[in-house]
């Protein structure tokens, strides 16, 4: 265990040890892509047959779904503008939403503790449970924090704003595009995005 | 930082120092389950005899919510390590850098912590396979669609408007023509449609961040935002060229104003400043004014009063919902009077209850009912300010759910007492034809 990070946790050891039994060739693991910006989302590979965008659940701390794009086989140089535009919005997404969501979590956390020291209360109360506070001394802290962040969300809100409406506006010109295709040329491997 | 005597590590190794773990019986019967996994397993087996070892052990659900985890507390960076042996690996090598930062957010010992990860991969591994059949593919079914359309436009309140303009129309002095009434209802339910429609398409991150909101079609992805552009447009091309030239060009033009002010004006400010409950409060009160001028053509004082009716009556409803919403509105980053202004939020809504009476009141002095009115619709309305009145002075959840409750059922009452009272027109009808 000493070969371990945490020395002594042997439930850590253990996992050093898969991980190095992997590059042993023990184990075939498949090198999997994390997702950035703190994401909790387990990976998800579509089915190969699939012609079709796929959403997934919830992710625990942004709560925006994760959408795994398809990669057409012929794939023209707007639908690929597309794809990693709304590849790159979803990540700016992710990003501003866990961001936001786990430093409200945090500053709700802090808050309480500190209201409750300067009452002299501790965590927990009688019966064991987390001590909470009163919705009006809650409604102090969620005041606090929106006029805070004002800046911040309104310069969010101008950007997704753009970028919701700059990804209609391609979505809008790939799907003229490939009415032209399965219209005026040979070419019928298009499916209507929707 | 991994030293190389971990690379000569076998599996026997990895099997011996199990059997020095807590759960020493589930070791013996290690091969036996490796042999009998599950296909579905098949995928993860480098992590299968580390399940069979933990999942009789600890049972603890995984839920997929909206609302952010109230625990564990502190970094998010603490919460459950992955399946895949590198992420594991990962994410245990960053939550060291997260807990040298901030170590007052670490509120967990060691021991608590351990098991934490244990039962949250439990947690992982036995709903892994749902937390995989929740992947959905973005694919229209045609049967789906009208399920679809209705959350998108919120029929809901897609019909409420439509009954404020039916009731609009029907309170005019002027003799009931069915047609135009069935076409002002159904152009202004298509303009209703688009503006829902398009408001929800503008507010799909905030909507999943909030429990009310979390399950509309474009959050889950049922629908795209191309989609829910085209079907705004949709209806709005249609509805207002049924109001413009099947009804006249005054109520058309009311209803285009009406989607530009809800869509451009309302949705926007959410965000930017408590401004919009009144932007809000407008857009509520301009269907009835449509359906006034769709029987008249004119804007009359009768059309302001019904307009004014429901300007008034959104502050109690509204107020009353976003007082318990507080906590989702500012971690939404939605600037509400309730969140940043509370003593106004209560002032304004017991303010305008009391001036629902008011209205009441002026309504036979403008000969849109009679006297009868403000009589019959005074125990409503002396109750919507009593309660208004208890949410001004208790401010509690209890007295705001009230309130709210009370606006739902207050409003439709109010506008069948109206129905009933309403001056009849053949008097006026006989005035004018003995002035002309």
């Amino acid at each position: 265990s000493e070969n371990c990070i945490f020395p002594g946790e042997s439930w850590h050891c253990l996992l050093c040890i898969s991980f190095f039994s992997d590059s042993c060739g023990l184990y075939n693991v498949p090198k999997i892509k994390k997702r950035l910006y703190l994401s909790q989302a387990p990976e998800f590979i579509p089915p190969e047959n699939s012609q079709y965008d796929w959403i997934g659940p919830p992710d625990p701390v942004s709560n925006l779904r994760p959408i795994r794009f398809h990669v057409a086989a012929n794939e023209s140089t707007l639908e690929k503008h597309l794809r990693l535009f709304r590849q790159e919005t979803e990540e700016w997404n992710q990003k501003f939403w866990a961001t936001q969501n786990s430093s409200f979590i945090k500053e709700k956390e802090e808050f309480i503790t500190s209201c409750l020291k300067a009452e002299g209360l501790g965590l927990k109360d009688e019966n064991g449970g987390k001590r909470k506070l009163s919705a009006e001394k809650m409604a102090e802290f969620y005041k606090d924090f929106l006029n805070k962040n004002w800046q911040k969300h309104a310069d969010y809100n101008k950007e997704w704003y753009k970028r919701n409406i700059t990804i209609t506006f391609l979505m809008g010109k790939v799907t003229l595009q490939m009415f032209w295709k399965r219209r005026y040329t040979s070419d019928r491997s298009w499916y209507l995005p929707v | 930082m991994y030293k190389p005597s971990c690379h000569r590590m076998t599996g026997l190794f990895g099997v011996c120092l199990f059997q020095g773990l807590e759960n020493v019986r589930y070791s013996r019967n290690l091969m036996q389950l490796c042999k009998q996994a599950q296909p579905r397993w098949g995928t993860f087996q480098h992590f299968t005899f580390l399940k069979r070892l933990y999942v009789t052990k600890m049972s603890n659900g995984l839920c997929q919510h909206a609302k952010p985890k109230q625990e564990p507390l502190g970094s998010p960076l603490l919460e459950r390590p992955h399946l895949a042996q590198e992420q594991t690996v990962i994410h245990h090598v960053q939550q060291i850098p997260a807990i040298s930062q901030d170590p007052s957010t670490v509120t967990f010992s060691s021991e608590e912590k351990k098991e934490e990860n244990i039962s949250t991969v439990v947690s992982e591994i036995t709903h892994e396979s749902g937390e995989v059949k929740q992947w959905k593919e973005i694919r229209v079914h045609l049967e789906d669609l009208p399920g679809i359309y209705a959350r998108l436009s919120k029929i809901k309140l897609t019909a409420l408007v439509v009954t404020t303009a039916a009731a609009g129309y029907i309170m005019a002095p002027v003799p009931f023509d069915l047609s135009v009434f069935l076409l002002t209802s159904v152009g202004t339910g298509l303009a209703s449609c688009a503006a829902n429609s398009i408001n929800q398409y503008f507010e799909v991150p905030f909507d999943s961040n909030m429990n009310r909101t979390k399950k509309r079609p474009l959050v889950r992805g049922q629908l795209s935002p191309l989609h829910a552009v085209t079907f705004a447009g949709a209806c709005t091309v249609p509805g207002i060229a049924l109001l413009t030239f099947g009804v006249n060009p005054l109520t058309g033009a009311l209803g285009a104003f009406n989607i530009f002010l809800y869509t451009c004006c309302y949705t926007p400010l959410k965000r930017l400043s408590i401004a919009n409950t009144w932007v809000g409060a407008l857009v509520g009160a301009i269907p009835p004014v449509m359906g006034w001028t769709a029987a008249t053509g004119s804007l009359g004082a009768g059309a302001l009063l019904m307009g004014a009716i429901l300007y008034s009556w959104q502050f109690p409803h509204f107020n009353a919902l976003s007082w318990n919403l507080r906590e989702d509105y500012s971690r939404g980053g939605y600037r509400m009077m309730s969140v940043t202004h509370p003593a106004l939020c209560k002032k304004v809504a017991l303010r305008h209850s009391l001036a629902l009476i008011g209205l009441s009141a002026l309504a036979p002095a403008l000969d849109v009912t009679t006297w009868t009115f403000p009589l019959i619709s005074l125990p409503i309305n002396l109750y919507i300010s009593y309660l208004s009145f208890q949410f001004y002075r208790d401010s509690d959840r209890k007295s705001a759910r009230k309130l709210f409750f009370c606006s739902l059922w207050h409003l439709p009452m109010l506008l069948l007492l109206m129905l009933t009272c309403k001056k009849a027109c053949t008097s006026k009808e006989d005035t004018l034809v003995t002035s002309s």
